[in-house]
């Protein structure tokens, strides 16, 4: 025999258990808490005027018909809140040569982009501020626009950021190996352009903050609807000459975000702003309109890719060049460079090819900034890497699966370094492909494929396999000089009754996070879960840390929840060995009770613990003092990321005449380490999936040459619905890290990193038999007609 | 300003009288006026169903009437119906399957399974995804949505 179990491994606990929400029963009786159900008394409501121009210089702005307007507090513009803050600058020291312009709150002298804010109404409701927005009139120089990331570059471009000397926000250049002597002595090399579009989060819950400002006791508490209370906190006290202490961000419910609600927003800092002034709470949600021209984009790369490979189908150089468009600035705090640099960083990393060239270009232009939402950089790598290698099995004469099973890193090579200096600890993609080839009964729908392709019904079938950055340690932000922590804390609490209270620096927008830690806790403290309360979301009330972003939640809170629990557990079983005259190390928790660890009798409930602790110290050994609560923080160390992978299928039917694409199924293998809640994870895996599918084949934000955005409306900017998406099949397989005991890594972006590879390869394998591809997405009925010659 | 309007209506099963401008939105009624926060504002548009309510027995887009057209009505909001239990199976279906995540489509998502169930109690998938065809989430897929709908309909049946 070996160990006694550990708390994860006890066959009465959580982990492994797809336990539902509970949570989840509020927002189901429509008592969900969002930004916007709170209501404080003297609300101000904020609207905006927008720069109706890609690029414009100000004249001049008059608010006195604005000012005088039935209901309005107060208007302003730039020149009220100058001295009031200090502008951001999005940059990160470790990206060498990385550079953007200062941004402010509200325009003062130039706008650079459609939706930018430029004055702001506070009214007693939110449509008397949109009255008086009306009445503020502008005057506008309008300027060339600079839309095109290529154009930006050229030679001779005007610099947007006349002090930044040219449109280059940043570049990186990698080269390992010896990739020209692997071209040169290819037996194939295949070469293609692709395209990704812009696209954008579309997050149900749009933007919304509630700052309240007390100037009584200089305290400004902020509700937010954020991933990353601590770190906004953080922002506020440091832009708004505020002590730490005077500043609270609180989270309730956050009605999704997807890398969406991680960023400092001008119009949000121009609410926090207003709110300092009138000392009384000020609320701005954004409208959907305006959410389509001030939230974050994401995406927009045109990447060069070759392929070099020898004739059995072993690749042997990859090369690809990334330009991407990311708006005027690099967006604060954590940049627009990272998108970019996951693309460079990550492309091809599966195989084992070493001679890999990449060349980065991240530009500056006249359209909303991009930067970091759900899979960061993943699927652009993922769709560039596995389309190059599709084509270069039809090249070859070689099935897809074929040509993955040779070149993927296999299962005993780890721990393995890749040719752009990323350290895998531990991957499974060779039997994560073995078991979704079986999941989806490959063979088996080659040969329906077969036969319906000759009664011309074309069918396409799509695979990607991927890697995911996860449980990112400090090299990630922190190391740059961003105010973004890469550790995360937990206390636990014993309450007087036995149950427990934990507050973590994780936050929830929906993914069970809370779920996660009570599973965990409770599981290490030998409790059921309804003895479990979990408090997230909160600076005053939980414990310093990054929030839940970068697939971090369960691999680096749920490892601090566990540490916390244990290290409570001591504390209880030192205070129950005192009561109970036994030695601590032969006790145990089990069902609420102290119980002898030999045979699990029961000695002494929670309950009388914790009364004994805070209601009966007299009856306690002088000397003893009870401490029935314990912190505990963890960050990865060893390494910097812990990454994950897995592989994902698409069957799909493609409609030759319209062009339109019918996904029929969908499925997904993946390796996140231990999974603490099948259900969950699951469920953030098909979330991640079906918004992949978005990028892949619906979404994009369509701007005209002069930067004006055509389709900003939830009626005309497409997003998937029920009725399109497929099924979703998800498998596990498990290789737990060994940096933590939980051995948990992240999950919440796989689905939308390998799905675009997938869906593209589909729509490339069902439009074989024609000899055409698609090499941009969105993959419109259009782009699909036009490739067949149709359009 | 236009003048207000007077309006009585019946809401949750209560009466309610209101005076209210022309131009006030069902959502901003319900929310603003009966504290009924709910129902939510998404699209604005009526394409995405995040502010799904019933009106007399049918379910409408709440972000595309206003207050005034209201004078008369019966209006059923989820915090209504979940406190009737007239939504309690698919509640408990949705909750089982994890349909839910950030929890801010939900109440469009639960009105418009019902309104589906009493129009046709033995959908097939294909008519599950159809009927939740103009209802927006971006957290699940949809795929344990329609799971839950379906579990809903088999347990419905049973007791029928």
């Amino acid at each position: 025999m070996t160990a006694p179990l550990s708390p994860l491994d006890r066959p009465v606990g959580y982990i492994g258990k797809s336990v539902p929400r509970p949570n989840a029963k509020r927002l189901l009786a429509g008592r969900g808490r969002y930004v916007d159900d709170i209501r404080l008394p003297r609300t101000a409501h904020v609207a905006f005027l927008r720069c109706p121009h890609a690029h414009a210089r100000l004249k001049s702005v008059d608010v006195a018909a604005a000012a005088r307007a039935p209901g309005v507090v107060r208007v302003v513009t730039a020149k009220d809140l100058a001295g009031r803050y200090t502008p951001w600058v999005g940059t990160l020291t470790h990206f060498k040569g990385m550079k953007s312009a200062p941004q402010h709150p509200l325009v003062s002298d130039r706008a650079t982009w459609q939706g930018e804010p430029v004055a702001a109404v506070a009214a007693e409701s939110r449509a008397l501020a949109e009255d008086a927005v009306a009445l503020i009139s502008v005057a506008w120089e309008e300027l060339p626009p600079l839309t095109d990331a290529a154009a930006a570059l050229a030679p001779g471009a005007t610099p947007l950021h006349p002090e930044l000397g040219d449109n280059l926000c940043f570049g990186r250049a990698i080269d390992a190996g010896a990739v020209d002597d692997a071209f040169a002595r290819a037996d194939c090399v295949v070469e293609e352009v692709y395209r990704f579009a812009r696209h954008t989060g579309v997050c149900p819950e749009p933007r919304s903050i509630l700052a309240d400002f007390d100037p009584a006791d200089g305290t400004l508490t902020v509700y937010y609807s954020s991933q990353a209370p601590h770190m906004i906190k953080e922002i506020f006290a440091r832009h708004f000459h505020l002590p730490e202490s005077a500043v609270r961000v609180i989270c309730n419910d956050v009605g999704g975000s997807y890398g969406i609600k991680i960023h400092v927003y001008p119009d949000e800092m121009t609410t926090v702003a207003i709110a300092l002034m009138l000392g009384r709470p000020v609320k701005f949600i954004a409208d959907r309109l305006e959410s389509f021209v001030s939230d974050i984009h994401a995406r927009e790369h045109r990447i060069k890719a070759r392929m070099a490979l020898s004739r059995d189908g072993t690749i042997e150089a990859l090369a690809i060049d990334d330009l991407t468009g990311i708006g005027p600035y690099s967006t604060y705090p954590r940049t627009s460079a990272v998108e970019g640099n996951q693309v460079v960083g990550l492309a091809g990393s599966w195989y084992r090819c070493r001679n890999y060239r990449a060349q980065l270009r991240v530009a500056f232009q006249t359209k909303p900034p991009t930067t970091q939402y759900r899979a960061v950089g993943h699927p652009i790598a993922t769709a560039v890497t596995e389309a190059l290698v599709d084509r270069a099995a039809a090249a070859l004469g070689l099935d897809p699966v074929a040509i993955r099973r040779r070149n993927l890193v296999p299962d005993d090579a780890y721990p393995w370094t890749t040719a752009s200096g990323l350290k895998f600890e531990k991957l499974s993609h060779q039997a994560s492909l073995e078991k979704l080839l079986r999941l989806m009964d490959y063979d088996g729908l080659r040969r329906e494929q077969a036969e319906l392709r000759r009664r011309a019904v074309h069918r396409g079938i799509g695979i990607a396999c991927f890697v995911e950055i996860t449980n990112p340690g400090p090299a990630f932000y922190g190391v740059g000089g961003a105010p973004i922590s890469s550790q995360d804390g937990c206390t636990v609490r014993l309450d007087p009754g036995g149950s427990v209270t934990c507050a973590t620096g994780v936050t929830e927008q929906g993914q069970g996070t809370e779920t996660m830690v009570a599973q965990i806790v409770a599981s290490t403290l030998g409790l059921t879960l309804d003895r479990v309360r979990v408090v997230t979301g909160d600076t005053e009330r939980t414990p310093y840390g990054g929030g839940t972003w970068a697939s971090r939640g369960c691999g680096i809170g749920g490892e601090a929840a566990l540490q916390g629990a244990l290290a409570l557990k001591g504390n209880i079983l030192a205070l129950a060995g005192t009561m109970l005259q036994a030695e601590p190390a032969a006790l145990d928790l089990a069902g609420g009770w102290v119980v002898d660890r030999s045979n699990g009798s029961r000695r002494i409930g929670l309950d009388e613990v914790g009364r004994a602790a805070y209601f009966r110290g007299d009856t306690l050994p002088p000397g003893v003092q009870p401490e029935l609560v314990a912190t505990r923080h963890y960050m990865p160390r060893r390494y910097p990321f812990a990454f994950t992978n897995g592989v994902q299928a698409s069957y799909l039917e493609l409609d030759v005449e319209t062009g339109f694409v019918r996904l029929l199924k969908h499925w997904v293998v993946e390796d996140c380490g231990r999974v603490v809640n099948p259900l969950l994870v699951a469920e953030q895996i098909r979330g991640g999936v079906v918004q992949g599918i978005g990028g892949a084949l619906f979404e994009e934000c369509v701007y005209d040459e002069r930067g004006q955005l055509l389709n900003g409306t939830l009626a005309e900017y497409l997003v998937p619905m029920a009725g399109e998406m497929p099924d979703i099949v998800v498998e596990h397989i498990e290789t737990p890290t060994a940096e933590s005991a939980l051995g948990a890594k992240g999950v919440g972006e796989a689905g939308t990193g390998g799905a675009p590879a997938a869906v593209m390869n589909a729509v490339n394998d069902a439009l074989t038999p024609f000899d055409v591809r698609i090499t941009a997405q969105p993959i419109s009925p259009r782009r699909i007609l036009e490739a067949l010659g149709k359009a | 300003m236009t003048d207000t309007v007077v309006i009585r209506l019946t809401v949750n099963g209560a009466p309610v009288e209101r005076r209210v401008p022309p131009r006030l939105n069902l959502v901003d009624f319900l929310r603003d006026e009966l504290g009924l926060t709910g129902t939510h504002w998404s699209c604005e548009h009526g394409a995405c169903g995040a502010c799904t309510v019933r009106v007399n027995g049918e379910i409408v887009r709440g972000c595309l009437m206003f207050a005034v057209q209201l004078d008369g009505a019966h209006v059923e909001t989820v915090e209504g119906l979940a406190e009737s239990g007239a939504l309690a199976d698919l509640q408990a279906a949705f909750h089982a399957r994890n349909a839910v995540q950030c929890g801010f489509c939900t109440a469009g998502m639960l009105l418009t399974a019902d309104a589906l169930l009493r129009r046709d109690p033995n959908p097939s998938r294909e008519a599950i995804r159809a009927a939740l065809s103009g209802n927006y989430c971006r957290c699940t897929g949809y795929h344990a949505i329609v799971d839950a709908i379906a579990d809903a309909v088999r347990e419905r049946a049973k007791r029928s």
